[in-house]
């Protein structure tokens, strides 16, 4: 498949956003039950964190929208929710930024309800997860994402990089937390490593259930194409030709792995351990964004890895 | 319930072009508008079909054979591109089995191209909307045509008549014929997708001779065999075939 830049940066910032929510109802859980002490300045924490989340969200729904031919008929995919789980993501994707905007509101004006409004966010927010995975993991003969590891990878990675957020935030404005949502953050981060090379050593192995032979009928054991039909360009060969080199994947996937997993969890132990809040706050930072750019780079090499059988009809120009 | 589909036989056709030239011509003039063709007389020209005829060849040499694959959509009975589509732009019709696409739902979000493994779908780059085979439904339906007439375009224009149409759910019909006498198969049964479009395999022929009566290569070939057929005067193999009403001047032709 070509990765769409439209489809990477809305599934890494909602699962971001997805993430830092779980974190923030997960932190103000914890304080309720009294496993940890209330922040000084919790609603500030809540607040931000809560904008923050809607305005990843918020950017997320917008990359969306490059995705689309008709942007403007977009309103129409909410229709088949019966059956597509691309039209249950277009339900669950607002309903999602409308609790983590309530959810802040809530803390703004010190509602009593906040933490049953931030249950219903962590609800809408898995939901959200599980239709996000669906999409890819449902098309049964794209081997590569026809997995339950593909829905594991979508939660753990959020919530990784959703709690590697919140982590950095809580170094801010509430560094009593920053301990506890430090190792949270690890353990997510390293989970996530594990499921996700899980996967990269599964579809290392996988055997394509399609061939040439099957896809033409002709069952000759030496058949190749001489001519795909024409030498112009298509929309076959754009949408599920990426073109790159099997070095440059090989360079995007350790990149990948450096840059989402290994380098952030050693910011965050750095950046958690040190005592200084301004030093802390900029290592923090730093993982996030550095664990940003590796999810980018995770969500493209998805894409990228994926080998649709339709190219078993494009093989050669002639 | 009818299932209308193609039937193509792979043992006739010539890879001549015709059926995908005839299928952009119907679909780009007709009423559900036009197809895109970006840069057609430039570098890098790009454009949308329906339909792509692939070249395949089996075999090593000299035991080769090409075999000219006419792809385009195959009307699945359980089409996996369309329980996928959001907005219920894709839709397969009861009353006749085609999957189609109602452009004016599409919001051109390619999941549908993504959840067809046999990449019949292609996104016009001008309109962008999804688009697709659809079998010529403006025609085959259209009672102001001959009946002769009210078959796809593709159909219509192949000249070895390569590409049979009918209801494959009718056991009458010429396509159900052909694929219970002929062995037609479907595209990659794997994936359970119950294609409506068969294909009707190659026919073996034998390597030895050409096997026509109309080449002195068989007589050849007899006389190497040791039977008793003394070859007959050139002048009075004339006369015996013009008896019979026939001429075949190559069998005549004296091999040096």
């Amino acid at each position: 498949m070509n990765p769409a830049f439209s489809v990477v940066f809305l599934t890494t910032l909602s699962g971001a956003a997805q993430g830092l929510l779980i974190a923030l109802v997960g932190v103000e859980s914890a304080a309720w039950l009294g496993l940890v002490a209330q922040p000084a300045a919790a609603s500030v924490f809540y607040v931000t964190g809560a904008a923050l989340a809607v305005v990843l969200g918020g950017l997320g729904l917008i990359a969306s929208f490059f995705h689309l031919g008709h942007p403007e008929r977009a309103w129409r995919a909410i229709a088949m929710w019966r059956t597509s789980w691309l039209s249950r993501e277009c339900l669950c994707l607002p309903v999602f930024l409308a609790c983590a905007c309530l959810y802040g509101i809530a803390h703004g004006f010190a509602w009593p309800w906040s933490l049953a409004l931030g249950w219903l966010g962590v609800l809408a927010s898995v939901a959200l997860f599980v239709c996000t995975a669906m999409i890819y993991a449902c098309l049964r003969f794209l081997q590569e994402w026809a997995t339950p590891l593909t829905l594991v990878n979508f939660v753990l990675l959020g919530c990784a990089s959703g709690f590697t957020l919140a982590t950095a935030l809580s170094a801010w404005l509430a560094p009593v937390l920053t301990i506890g949502l430090a190792i949270c953050a690890c353990l997510l981060t390293l989970a996530g490593c594990a499921s996700r090379s899980a996967s990269l050593v599964r579809n290392a192995r996988l055997r394509p259930k399609s061939t040439v032979q099957s896809a033409t009928g002709i069952h000759n054991p030496k058949l190749v194409q001489v001519t795909r039909g024409f030498t112009a360009g298509a929309f076959n060969l754009r949408e599920f030709f990426h073109g790159k080199s099997a070095g440059t994947l090989r360079g995007v996937k350790w990149a990948f792995l450096a840059a989402a997993f290994v380098a952030p969890v050693l910011l965050i132990v750095l950046g958690a351990s040190l005592h200084s809040i301004d030093v802390s706050f900029a290592l923090l930072a730093t993982a996030c964004l550095v664990q940003y750019a590796g999810l980018v780079a995770e969500r493209w090499f998805f894409f990228a890895e994926a080998k649709h059988p339709q190219n078993l009809y494009y093989a050669r120009v002639g | 319930m009818t299932q209308m589909a193609l039937v193509i036989d792979l043992n006739v056709c010539v890879g001549c072009q015709a059926c995908v030239t005839s299928c952009k011509e119907w679909n780009t003039s007709g009423e559900s508008g036009s197809l895109a063709d970006s840069n057609p007389y430039d570098a890098d020209p790009s454009g949308t079909f329906f339909n792509r005829v692939q070249s395949f060849e089996a075999g090593s040499f000299p035991d080769t054979e090409m075999i000219h694959f006419p792809k385009s959509c195959l009307h699945c009975e359980d089409p996996p591109c369309v329980p996928v589509c959001p907005t219920g732009a894709s839709y397969k019709r009861k009353e006749d089995g085609l999957v189609l696409v109602d452009f004016d739902r599409c919001i051109g979000c390619k999941y549908c191209a993504w959840a067809c493994p046999y990449g019949a779908r292609e996104l016009d780059e001008g309109r962008k909307e999804m688009t697709k085979c659809t079998l010529c439904v403006d025609r085959i339906h259209d009672d102001n045509l001959a009946e002769r007439d009210r078959q796809p375009a593709c159909v219509l224009a192949c000249p070895t008549s390569a590409r049979l149409f009918g209801d494959i759910h009718d056991p009458q019909s010429v396509v159900s014929q052909a694929i219970r006498e002929r062995g037609g198969y479907q595209l990659m049964p794997e994936w359970g997708t119950r294609p409506a479009n068969h294909y009707l395999p190659r026919v073996p022929t034998t390597s030895a001779g050409c096997g026509g009566d109309a080449c002195a290569c068989q007589s050849a070939g007899a006389a190497a065999d040791g039977s008793a057929q003394v070859p007959a005067s050139p002048a009075s193999q004339l006369e015996a075939q013009l008896g019979r009403g026939e001429l075949h001047l190559a069998l005549m032709a004296k091999r040096i």
